[in-house]
């Protein structure tokens, strides 16, 4: 077995022997306290290939991910890199070797510029020994230019959006030359156009024959970007397909073990009364004049593209950021939504955009994060929280939406994604809502999880809740909603009806 | 935290074993601590360290008015906050207290016509000025939004301000026996215990303690879960002024008088104890308990280096370096058990 240090001279030496896989991994396992992780995997990436990687949360590819970037060490098996045996220590060393790993959570100092973000550590000197900014500056737009970015280098990152953030996270991925590329979940942030705008320079690192490991959720993007995917599911290895001989059923079949018939299983409830009107609800500088109905036991579907306002607009109607002017109806009463205390009081629910920045208290545990909008009324008494009473009532919601985890006092930051947003869905539900709005309730979570979650949202609107839902997936919006209020630049441009909405129309009104 | 009763899902026992309170670690270096003592006494000094009652109750009365301070101090950590100001508090109240607490025997007293008052006058205007003190901190940090580092760092230096103008920096002395009772025997020790026992419970089983946890855990998700972020702030502030004050009327007490420099330091000596004892500055964790075996280690290892003769600069020097220590030790803890 060669060193990292080794290796990494071999390659610089220019005399990189061929081998049929660029990476090359088998039996490995992987175990922490109580959970065997990875079972025996193997994984093969072929040079110029886009290689998606699939499965439930919890299914391994997470932890698959970590070892190939050197975060995890492996209990056992070989790992090849150019068929070279190789074993990372760090993710420096994995980098060092040509592994760049573009996270979810990305990873660039906000206050720094795009240059200085991309050659950190390496920054090029002049002969005093001082960085040298204009070789830097000139250094990233070459890097740009061929990548086909268009960002000035010494922009600031913090003021970049997201998809910009993740150009500049790949080209620097790039700027070290890496022949692998992880990419997890690159587009769940992105709004259609950026998407195209990735692909394409996705499949620009494709043709330079680079490896790309590409972890999704997302079906429409395996088949429009990945080669090959594997597809794991309870830390094992179920199977490599060529993407363009697979169908979307094949996948969940492999995902899952077992058939989704009904992917968005929306039932027919009758709707009732309105229970919330929302008149010219305006917040000066980010939207204006937004009106609607919501009826009990509906589902009204908010559309738009990132940036139209739809969270801003959930955010005004839960009093995190009280409208400027316009006016809100509850149940035929005027309310004064000016903070979420009154907004609880008025039997909203209100499902966050981001799990992690304001849904879960990841360091508390699972019941901590249910209770904590019911500490309130019955639940108290003299200050005191009656914990017995409340206990049972969490476990109940917990056995009702099948939230998996080992005990109440897990803490919620070791339990998957999908689990965490059942336990902020339960958080909600305990409050018995009339209305609740779900922002974005099923990003990031994999398709059991969230084929559970919708049918629960059906279910709730079947109990006569009126339902707000936020969503960036076509699919969900389509399939979920009675109707679909669309956003475009904070303005409703239109409200349209189940039948006569399709993608089109949406993406019309959404866009003009 | 809370008493469960489920039949327990599968978890392997070994990692039942895991679940034991954080507290218990801190209480075993405690220990660790006061048996190497023990040993090193008789090494050097041929006698016991904790065979000796006289030695065991000044250890903890030394830490008694630090502890008082360290459990509101460990409160305003929670919820991932801090606060500079209770040393100055402590002298702000210390003066306060002692001014109406004057016994009429003395000729020269601050306010002539008000000696020989009932004890409980100068303590409730103690209390009263540390409650104020820590409502100021909790204004300050809850309605102009600024870090409370910077807010309590201002009352710091305005609150010790106010303590040496109060007499212009002359120190109050001749206090009334029943006072000066607050301050004797093991008195103070047992003003530490009741407090801690109290706020155990009240973080632990109260609506004001699971608030406290979920502001320090996460603040924008305490929002949007309906939680008044500002008020309970204000609160836990209030609250944290409300014991400097206690510590100050204990300290005016011991000392049988009051003087402007009274409490210099013990903030920092507060939040060393809550920090030894678990409570994580990023907010979210921290108990009671663990906070009362820090501010023990503080006194053991404090009398323990008396004992044994040490240099008092020297003692200052390894205590720095315990306090460091405790932090290390903890986020090796936290990062072990992140990847598990």
């Amino acid at each position: 077995m060669l060193s990292p240090t080794t290796m990494k001279a071999v390659r610089e030496s220019g005399a990189v022997p061929q081998a049929s896989w660029l990476m090359e991994i088998q039996g490995v396992s992987k175990s922490f306290p109580g959970v065997k992780a990875l079972d025996d995997v193997s994984f093969q990436l072929k040079r110029g290939t886009v290689h998606a990687l699939m499965g439930e949360n919890g299914a391994g590819k997470s932890t698959l991910m970590k070892i190939i970037a050197g975060i995890y060490t492996p209990d056992s098996g070989s790992f090849k890199l150019r068929g070279q045996e190789i074993k990372l220590v760090s993710p420096l060393d994995a980098l060092e070797n040509g592994i760049a790993m573009i996270h979810q959570e990305l990873n660039l100092m906000a206050p720094m510029t795009v240059a200085e973000n991309i050659w950190i550590r390496r920054e090029p000197v002049n002969r005093f020994g001082f960085v040298d900014h204009a070789r830097m500056y000139d250094m990233t737009a070459a890097l740009f230019r061929e990548l086909n970015i268009d960002l000035n280098p010494d922009t600031t990152v913090g003021t970049l959006s997201i998809a910009n953030r993740q150009m500049v996270e790949i080209a620097k991925a790039v700027s070290y030359e890496s022949d692998v590329l992880i990419m997890d979940e690159p587009t769940s942030a992105l709004t259609d156009k950026e998407v195209t705008h990735l692909f394409a320079i996705i499949k620009a690192l494709r043709a330079k024959g680079k490896g790309i490991v590409y972890i999704t959720h997302k079906m429409n993007e395996l088949f429009e970007i990945a080669d090959e995917v594997s597809v794991f599911r309870d830390g094992h290895y179920i199977g490599t397909r060529d993407a363009a001989a697979v169908t979307r059923e094949d996948i969940i079949r492999m995902m899952v073990g077992r058939e989704i018939t009904q992917m968005f299983p929306k039932d027919d409830v009758p709707i009732g009364e309105v229970v919330l009107s929302v008149k010219d609800l305006s917040l000066k500088g980010v939207f204006s004049n937004v009106s609607f109905d919501l009826h009990k036991g509906e589902i009204l579907g908010v559309a738009g593209l990132v940036g139209s306002g739809r969270s801003n607009v959930a955010e005004a109607l839960f009093g995190v950021i009280p409208a400027t002017s316009g006016t809100i109806h509850i149940a035929g009463q005027e309310v004064a939504i000016t903070s979420p205390q009154v907004a609880l009081q008025h039997g909203l629910g209100f499902l966050t955009e981001d799990r992690k920045e304001t849904g879960c208290f990841l360091i508390l545990d699972v019941q901590q994060n249910m209770q904590v909008a019911v500490l309130s009324g019955d639940h108290i008494r003299g200050g005191f929280v009656r914990q017995g009473a409340l206990s049972k009532v969490c476990e109940a919601m917990r056995d009702a939406l099948r939230v998996k985890t080992p005990s109440m006092q897990e803490r919620v930051e070791n339990l998957s994604g999908g689990n965490q947003q059942k336990v902020l869905i339960g958080r909600w539900l305990l409050t018995k809502p009339r209305i609740l709005i779900l922002d974005e309730p099923t990003r990031g979570i994999d398709v059991g999880a969230k084929s559970e979650i919708h049918r629960m949202v059906s279910q709730l609107a079947g109990d006569g809740v009126g339902i707000i839902m936020i969503s960036s997936e076509m699919p969900e919006i389509l399939g979920m909603s009675d109707r679909i209020l669309v956003m475009h630049e904070g303005r409703a441009t239109g409200i349209l009806n189940r039948d006569e909405a399709d993608q089109v129309k949406i993406m019309e009104l959404a866009s003009h | 935290m809370s008493a469960d009763n489920t039949p327990a899902p599968a978890v392997p026992a070994k990692a039942r074993v895991r679940r034991l309170p954080p507290e218990f670690n801190i209480l075993v270096v405690l220990i660790g601590m006061a048996l190497m003592f023990e040993a090193l006494g008789w090494i050097f000094e041929g006698q016991s360290f904790l065979f000796n009652i006289l030695r065991l109750r000044i250890m903890i009365l030394q830490v008694s008015v630090i502890g008082i301070i360290a459990i509101g101090v460990t409160q305003v950590i929670i919820t991932s906050g801090i606060d500079l100001s209770s040393g100055s508090i402590v002298g702000a109240t210390a003066m306060v207290a002692a001014s109406l607490a004057q016994s009429s025997d003395y000729t020269h007293a601050i306010y002539p016509h008000l000696t020989n008052l009932p004890a409980f006058v100068p303590i409730i205007a103690g209390i009263i000025v540390g409650g104020l003190g820590g409502m100021i901190n909790g204004g300050l940090i809850a309605w102009t939004g600024i870090p409370p580092f910077i807010a309590t760092l201002g009352t710091y230096v305005s609150i010790r301000g106010f303590a040496k103008w109060y007499t212009r920096g002359n120190p109050v002395s001749f206090l009334t026996p029943q006072f000066n009772y607050i301050g004797s025997g093991i008195v103070p020790v047992f003003i530490f215990l009741i407090c801690a026992a109290i706020f155990h419970v009240v973080l632990g089983y109260t609506r004001y303690g699971k608030f406290t946890y979920a502001i320090g855990a996460n603040r924008q998700a305490a929002r949007v879960s309906g939680i008044d972020i500002k008020r309970h702030l204000l609160l836990v502030y209030t609250i944290a002024g409300l014991l400097s004050g206690l510590a100050g009327i204990v300290t005016a007490a011991r000392a049988q008088s009051g003087q402007s420099g009274m409490g210099v330091g013990y903030e920092l000596q507060a939040i060393a104890a809550a920090v030894i004892g678990g409570t994580s500055l990023t907010g979210g964790a921290g108990r009671i308990w663990g906070t009362v075996f820090g501010t023990l280690i503080l006194g053991v290892v404090t009398s323990g280096f008396t004992f044994l003769n040490i240099n008092d600069y020297l003692q200052e020097m390894v205590l720095g370096g315990i306090i460091v220590g405790a932090v290390i030790v903890d986020q090796f803890r936290q990062a072990r058990r992140a990847k598990a």
